[in-house]
């Protein structure tokens, strides 16, 4: 199912193109309190991005802002060619190319598994219905649920929950995927079949921004880990060197915070 | 995974299922002793309770029934029969029903309301079909409220005209309260979602016409729709009294309304707008295809409960001179030969509220449930 596409490098990408998404001296405040400073950030097309740091570092925040749920406030954020700025046509036309899984699940209660899927393909993109029911059955079969397709959100389980709502997201076609702490909420035994799904993703060549502390999926997956702590990219490494030779106390401290 | 973890539940069930033996619960819980115990005497205090009750009940119903019932007078005579007996006078309902029903419609013409509001009844029981919720239904209203419309009014098809000065009794009742409901929800609604808007000036004046006419009574609405609307229209426009009471009841509905569906907004959570962004629906397909569904469907209890109030409160129109369902009974109260009879009179048309209310009451308990099918947990 899954097309095993040949890691490359970072680097590599670079040499192929602009950035898919290029955010500089990006900065945020919720009030008073200074959530982003100064981010510089620029993906590759294709590229697998962890992002890691303390909780109320400001990693939700700043995936966040990629697709306008929040506003920075100084600092230029482009995807895929386009500038974010309060202009809402942009707004649109970057959200349909950025698709992003939550921690919550945030599926449509008072819809079924189908009708999540077909929604935004339906009345954003106007496929027609039968069509985008034949997507949205491609990609049940693609996370392993076309059986549910059927059943409302609150009759699955809370992995079975999480893999439609990255379903709804492919389902728009969309050049990136967002993920905020995709396995935060679930049962332990649950995480894996969410992992195994991202990592199927990443095979077929998904740009991916991920925000999690599994870090077998970081070493694994990702071609860069992130380290953020205080509203700053504190660090930033291949996955071997993030976790095998780490720079900066903050981020010796994490590690040895978390790796036990 | 997941699967056959419930592959093992389902086998450890079946197992756990016809391995023990079926134990049943113990007699003391079951059949009508085991409920009478549970239920009613429980505790001493509760069976004090009840013995109180039953006592109350004891002296009261015998007495409501006799009224009703047995004394009462059935037979359609003379006011001084009625006077004779003890019990209820149902004959003056008999003399007076059409007076009570249709107001001062002209007698030889109430064929019409009665007809117009059958139609109504029909087209009411259908629409409570949730399989019939397509767009022809919609059209069916408008056809229907052409027909209402020119059946009330008359002036052409050789039916006479009746001015609305002359409508009255049940039909006005129905009309003052659908009107209320049809356009004062969506415009509530309007309002709610007003309230709640990034837009500052949207904001504000959503609040302060929800705050203003939340703020004064029913009674001082109509009087100002009757009194100060001429005031705001050009010379030599009039509106007449009716539509003008009518504009009332809707503009107080939607005020009341738009605070019940503002309660249901804030119950959804935030993750459910952020999704819906994140899959890049516009503000009215989010709205429309996500909010708007959940929180009107937590809101039906609430709801509901400001439908009932509306349709009650559509009696205040008496105040500018309209004779609804209360009016019309107070007026067939005058007649001097049958003075006297006002429990007959208010009785009978408290069982015409309670019906609809009660109706609307038991559909919303009906609606609640089949929406919650898919959402419950
Ligand atoms: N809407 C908000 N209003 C005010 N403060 C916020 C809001 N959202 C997040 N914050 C604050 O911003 C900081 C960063 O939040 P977040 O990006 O969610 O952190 P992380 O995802 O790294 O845990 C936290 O201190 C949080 O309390
Ligand atoms: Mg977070």
């Amino acid at each position: 199912m899954s097309l095993a596409s040949e890691r490359q490098s970072p680097t590599a990408h670079a040499a192929s193109g602009s950035p898919i998404i290029e955010m500089t001296g990006v900065n945020k405040w919720f009030g008073e309190f200074h959530v982003l400073k100064e981010i510089h950030l620029a993906v590759e097309r294709k590229e697998r991005i962890v992002i890691c740091g303390p909780s109320g570092s400001g990693k939700s925040t700043m995936i966040r802002c990629i697709n306008a749920l929040e506003e920075h406030q100084r600092g230029k954020i482009v995807v895929d060619g386009i500038e974010l700025t309060s202009n809402l046509k942009n707004i649109d036309a970057i959200r349909r190319e950025v698709g992003m899984v939550f921690q919550q699940f945030n599926l449509f209660p008072h819809l079924t598994v189908m009708e999540n899927l077909t929604l935004a393909p339906i009345w954003v993109r106007k496929v027609p219905k039968k069509e985008a029911e034949e997507t949205a059955m491609y990609y049940l079969e693609r996370v392993r649920i076309p059986e549910q397709a059927q059943k409302y959100p609150g009759q699955l389980s809370g992995g079975q929950q999480q893999r439609v709502a990255i379903a709804r997201s492919l389902c728009m076609k969309p050049k990136i995927m967002l993920f905020d702490e995709p396995t935060s909420a679930l049962d332990p035994e649950m995480v894996k079949e969410v992992l195994d799904t991202m990592v199927s993703l990443a095979e077929e060549g998904m740009t991916m921004l991920c925000v999690t502390h599994e870090m077998g999926f970081a070493r694994t997956v990702a071609d860069r880990v992130i380290f953020m702590d205080f509203g700053e990219i504190v660090e930033q490494n291949r996955p071997d060197d993030f976790f095998g030779n780490p720079q900066s106390d903050r981020l010796k401290l994490f590690l040895s915070q978390i790796l036990h | 995974m997941t699967d056959q973890t419930l592959h093992r539940t389902v086998q450890h069930a079946a197992r756990t299922g016809g391995d023990s033996p079926v134990v049943q619960p113990p007699s003391t819980k079951t059949g009508v002793i085991g409920w009478l115990r549970a239920n009613l005497f429980s505790t001493w205090y509760n069976s004090l309770a009840t013995l109180i009750l039953l006592y109350i009940l004891a002296k009261l119903v015998p007495g409501i029934i006799d009224w009703l019932f047995i004394s009462a007078v059935w037979s359609h005579t003379e006011p001084e029969v009625c006077r004779a007996a003890d019990g209820a006078c149902w004959a003056f309902i008999h003399e007076k029903y059409r007076l009570i029903l249709f107001g001062t419609y002209p007698f030889d013409e109430q064929w019409r309301p009665t007809l117009a509001v059958l139609l109504y009844l029909v087209l009411l029981l259908a629409s409570c079909n949730r399989a019939f919720w397509k767009p022809w239904l919609g059209v069916a209203w408008v056809v229907l409220l052409a027909v209402i419309g020119t059946l009330m009014y008359g002036g052409i098809f050789g039916l006479t005209q009746v001015p609305t000065t002359r409508w009255g009794g049940l039909p006005l009742t129905l009309m003052l309260a659908s009107f209320a409901l049809a356009i004062g929800f969506p415009l509530g609604i309007l309002m709610a979602l007003g309230r709640r808007s990034d837009l500052p000036i949207v904001r504000m004046l959503s609040v302060a016409y929800i705050e203003l006419i939340r703020g004064v009574p029913l009674i001082t609405v109509l009087f100002m729709a009757s009194v100060m609307l001429p005031l705001f229209l050009p010379q030599g426009v009039s509106i007449n009294n009716l539509l003008r009471a009518q504009i009332g009841i809707i503009l107080f509905a939607s005020a009341y309304l738009a605070e019940v569906v503002r309660g249901g907004l804030q119950a959804i959570p935030k993750g459910q707008y952020e999704a819906a962004d994140s899959i890049g629906l516009g503000y009215w397909q989010k709205t429309r295809l996500i909010i708007l569904p959940q929180a009107l469907r937590i809101s039906i209890p609430p709801l509901v409960n400001t439908f009932i109030g509306l349709f009650k409160d559509t009696s205040l129109v008496i105040i500018v001179g309209l004779f609804d369902l209360v009016g019309a009974a107070k007026a067939a109260l005058t007649d001097p030969s049958w003075r006297g009879f006002y429990r007959e009179s208010y009785f009978f048309i408290a069982m015409i509220y309670f019906v609809f209310c009660f109706s609307m009451s038991k559909y919303s308990q009906h609606l609640e449930k089949k929406l919650n099918v898919g959402t419950r947990r």
